[in-house]
């Protein structure tokens, strides 16, 4: 029988506000244990929660970004369970009013075009943290970041195979960050996915039974575990079996999924109106001044680097990955001149390699846009080669000299002087007779020996077109 | 001294008459003496002479507010920094708050000496001050009777002068039922008057602090301390908090009251309906127009309330888990065990049943008919009382059924128990204000008169209690070895 998947994501992603959803505690990542949570954290008796406003924006920004209904009122309900690290008992969530209503993320696969609907996003906090390791078999509690702001993205179940899965989270990820709502760090959680996968024989209209996968934290686990998952269920199927509505949790050791509680042993989560809260109220102006300040989004992005810069596909692609890169890509031509085409290459090239050997995001990147620009510059009017230029921008990697004191302090300068040039191949031309018969008669692949003869005397520092040029006049004499 | 009112020794601490060391060295006298009637769960004997010496200091140089230098109490249900908040609880036995709740913070502001935490039924649940596990408070009126609750040491503590005044929290009649039984003055604001941040949550949507006094001009002035939005409480409100004090001469000629036939049925006893008449006449006699009205919901208050208080609470009370604070069972062999335990062990019986009552309305199958219904029929209640005060100026009723009734008479039977409020929970699923003020004995044991205003009325709540007790004395009565 022929099987066809449905999949559809729930994606945490940590609003990236510098105080929680509903205290004044920092949210930065990786302090101490316990010292970034206070009272309202802490779950003390007495203490209230206060909304962050910050994280009603973030939400507002991606609810627009995704064309989404947003919810002119809003309102924020308790889910109750008991567990550690969740200090109140439970946690304040949205259920049956999220401020983000239905929205849409288009994405491309195998140069298809295909429109995901998101159900969904809504605001809620995120628990702390248990520790069991290191603790001599007690369990440790570290409530940093409990209370910290998430965006919760419910899909459609409209993804029919794991790599739209992938797709679908990559352009999620891809749109966080763009819209600066989001870091996007997926080791420290700050996205995180889990995946509802169901199969049915194709043509059928109804949904199987979904397992839920839980917290799958990086790109490629999200397709080996959905692609293991299907497995499963096809197998089971196959062999006579039923698939149980039921939670599974991801090994990406042993690449396997396995079950952590089925819909019988699942929660009842008892969800009502958080009373500590008032609703949410979103005005129609309020929505006018976020749609204003959305910066442009990745897709439209794209389409102008490819219209307005003449870039293919791929290199559009690379660069409007992050607003980060396409900023830096804007600034590098605006400010040394050069074509794009350059620019492109340089920035593709030279430096997206050496950040990926330091492992470093373009931000953090030692050269500049400004230092790079003015490396380019100097490509263009042709004081240095391109060549040299890998070498200046090694220097340049290393101190925080700009590409002109790098050069005239090392004497890198172009050799543009046609006498200098002319006396180094006359002597290399007298110097080679054997080569120069062979050139003569007919063998042009020697024409490369000559220029890479003068180069090497000249130590790399001639113009090679004009060492091309007159080499040809020279040989052809 | 301990006779006299706030206002009086307000004066008497500026003109040196004497220091509040002195009088809060009287209070703290009267607290030992009065041991018996169990009003206090902590008494801050060396902190509050401490704060005494500074009010006195805060007095010579003229820097002094109303408050400075009084001794008050507070309901154990406020967190107060270093030192111990119980909740009346096995469960908070051991725990004591870092912080100050926001109207504690605000009465040290003021320079306010506070002598100590009062009993009260654990976890405000109680209408009896049974259930508090420090054990019952006494009535000094009769202490073979009940106090009343949840705020029983409160009321108690104010009739007794173990404290020249007292906060209480009122969530279905916690302020005025004991006010009532007690014979002192009971104010519960409008829901969002008061920040709520740093009271141990009962049920959030109705919980409410407020002052317990001797007169309408004490409870004037406390609160005037206590109300105020505040930013750490979102359901605290942004509107003007006016001179409380100003408006308490205001004429009542032509004020319209509205006695709700409803209030005045089978359940009040004739003994009760008399008092309450002749307290009316008073007003009458005052200028007041009296009209019969009809608020055909209140009959839906009890059940209403008991499943959105109960629901609230289940999830409010989560939090004492004995994972953080808290009491927390002896070894436990696991997470499960822990948590059953140290909940089981830590919680009284009423507090269980009304968990239980909350995860039962909020479970799945059963929250559309017992949550959603209740919250409709909350609303129902807000219309009848909107419609009323639409017609009338203020409402007019009793506060209880009955007078005090005897220690261990209704705990066995919960719902007898919840029916000593019927008067006064509509009011919180309301959020109107409501005053509970002395109107008589009946037998020797004291009636509450109930008034009740409209959203942020309180100024008019006080002014009309206020002109009561200008021709009436019996605000004034201290029950006997009291004196």
């Amino acid at each position: 029988m022929e099987w066809e998947t449905v999949i559809g994501l729930e994606i945490h992603t940590q609003l990236a506000t510098k105080s929680k959803i509903f205290s004044g505690a920092s949210t930065a990542y990786g302090a101490e244990p316990n010292t970034q949570a206070c009272a309202v954290d802490l779950g003390l008796p007495g203490v209230l929660p206060v909304l962050n406003e910050e994280a009603v924006h973030k939400a507002v920004i991606f609810g627009m970004a995704i064309e989404a209904e947003i919810a002119p009122y809003s309102v924020f309900a308790r889910k109750n369970y008991f567990y550690p690290d969740l200090p109140k008992g439970y946690q304040i969530s949205q259920m049956e009013l999220p401020i983000v209503g239905n929205g849409h993320l288009d994405i491309e696969v195998d140069g298809i075009m295909k429109r995901i609907g998101i159900t969904r996003a809504h605001l809620e906090e995120d628990a702390g943290k248990s520790l069991h390791e290191d603790f001599h078999g007690l369990t440790g509690i570290d409530l940093n970041r409990a209370g910290t702001p998430l965006l919760e993205i419910v899909s459609e179940p409209d993804m029919r195979s794991a790599k739209e899965a992938v797709a679908y989270m990559k352009k999620l990820h891809e749109l966080v960050r763009y819209l600066d709502i989001c870091d996007g760090n997926m080791q420290e959680g700050s996205f995180r996915c889990d995946a509802n996968v169901s199969v049915r024989p194709k043509g059928q209209k109804k949904y199987g039974t979904r397992a839920e996968i839980k917290n799958i934290n990086s790109f490629k686990f999200v397709e080996k575990a959905i692609n293991h998952e299907i497995e499963r269920q096809i197998e089971l199927i196959e062999n006579g079996g039923r698939v149980i509505q039921e939670t599974r949790l991801y090994d990406s050791v042993k690449d396997e999924t396995r079950s952590m509680r089925s819909k019988e042993e699942a929660n009842d989560y008892r969800y009502f109106p958080d009373p500590d809260l008032l609703p949410v109220l979103i005005s129609e102006d309020y929505k006018t001044v976020v749609k204003a300040q959305l910066p442009e989004l990745p897709q439209a992005k794209k389409h102008r680097f490819k219209d307005q810069y003449a870039l293919d596909e791929e290199n559009a692609a690379i660069l409007t990955y992050s607003c980060q890169m396409a900023d830096y890509f804007e600034r590098v031509l605006k400010e040394s001149g050069c074509e794009a085409k350059l620019c492109v290459n340089w920035i593709t090239g030279e430096l997206s390699a050496a950040l990926n050997k330091a492992g470093l995001e373009i931000m953090d990147s030692p050269v500049g846009s400004e230092r790079l620009a003015g490396l380019l510059a100097r490509i263009r009017d042709n004081t240095i080669s391109g060549k040299i230029a890998k070498q200046v921008f090694e220097e340049m990697w290393q101190s925080t000299a700009t590409a002109d004191e790098i050069i005239a302090a090392k004497g890198l300068k172009q050799i543009t002087d046609t006498g200098a040039i002319e006396a180094i191949i006359d002597k290399i031309i007298a110097d080679n007779p054997g080569q120069v018969e062979q050139y003569r008669s007919g063998k042009d692949k020697v024409f490369a020996f000559f220029v890479g003869q003068v180069m090497k005397e000249m130590q790399g520092k001639a113009n090679p077109a004009e060492v091309n040029k007159m080499l040809k006049v020279k040989l052809n004499q | 001294m301990h006779t006299k009112t706030l206002i009086e020794l307000a004066q008497g601490l500026r003109s040196g008459e004497f220091s509040s060391v002195e009088l809060t060295q009287i209070f703290l006298n009267r607290i030992k003496q009065h041991q018996h009637l169990n009003a206090y769960i902590t008494v801050t004997e060396e902190a509050a002479l401490q704060n005494a010496k500074a009010a006195d200091v805060r007095l010579a140089n003229g820097k002094a507010e109303l408050l400075t230098g009084i001794p008050i109490a507070q309901k154990d249900i406020f967190c107060t920094l270093d030192v111990k908040t119980t909740c009346g609880s096995k469960m908070l036995d051991n725990f004591t708050a870092p912080y100050n709740a926001t109207i504690v913070e605000k009465f040290n502001q003021a320079g306010a000496v506070m002598l100590g935490k009062l009993n009260m039924d654990e976890f405000a649940m109680g209408s009896s001050n049974e259930t508090s596990y420090y054990g019952v408070v006494k009535n000094p009126w009769n202490t073979h009777t009940v106090p009343g609750g949840s705020s029983g040491g409160s009321a108690a503590a104010v009739a007794a002068r173990l404290a020249v005044c007292a906060t209480g929290t009122d969530t279905g009649g916690s302020i005025r039922q004991p006010a009532a039984l007690c014979g002192i003055t009971g104010l519960k604001p409008t829901y969002g008057r008061v920040s709520r941040y740093g009271m141990i949550a009962y049920a959030s949507s109705l919980d409410q602090g407020g002052p317990m006094t001797h007169s309408a001009e004490d409870a004037a002035i406390l609160l005037q301390t206590m109300a105020g939005f505040d930013e750490k409480d979102s359901t605290s409100v942004d509107c003007p908090v006016p001179d409380y004090r100003a408006g308490l001469n205001n004429s009542l000629a032509g004020l319209k009251i509205g006695l709700p036939k409803e209030f005045f049925g089978n359940g009040l006893s004739s003994n009760m309906a008399a008092t309450l008449e002749t307290a009316i006449n008073e007003y009458r006699k005052l200028g007041a127009e009296i009209k019969e009205i009809s608020m055909p919901n209140l009959k839906l208050a009890i059940p209403a309330y008991y499943v959105i208080a109960p629901a609230e609470c289940s999830a409010n009370l989560s939090r004492f888990d004995g994972v953080r604070y808290g009491y927390r069972c002896e070894n436990p062999v696991d997470l499960t065990d822990l948590y059953t335990r140290s909940r089981g062990e830590g919680f009284g019986k009423e507090v269980k049943r009304r968990i239980l009552m909350g995860t039962y309305a909020l479970s799945a199958g059963y929250y559309d008919a017992y949550y959603i219904k209740a919250q409709k029929i909350r609303r129902l209640i807000s219309e009848d009382f909107k419609n009323a005060l639409a017609k009338v100026d203020v409402i007019m009723g009793p506060v209880t059924p009955t007078t005090a009734f005897g220690i261990g008479e209704k705990i066995g039977n919960p719902i007898e128990m919840y029916l000593s409020d019927i008067y006064t929970i509509a009011i919180n699923l309301a959020g109107v204000p409501a005053m509970s003020i002395p109107a008589g004995f009946v037998a020797g044991m004291p009636v509450g008169l109930q008034i009740i205003g409209n959203y942020f009325a309180e100024d008019s709540l006080l002014n009309i209690a206020y002109q009561y007790q200008q021709v009436t004395d019996w605000h004034q009565h201290t029950p006997k070895g009291f004196e």
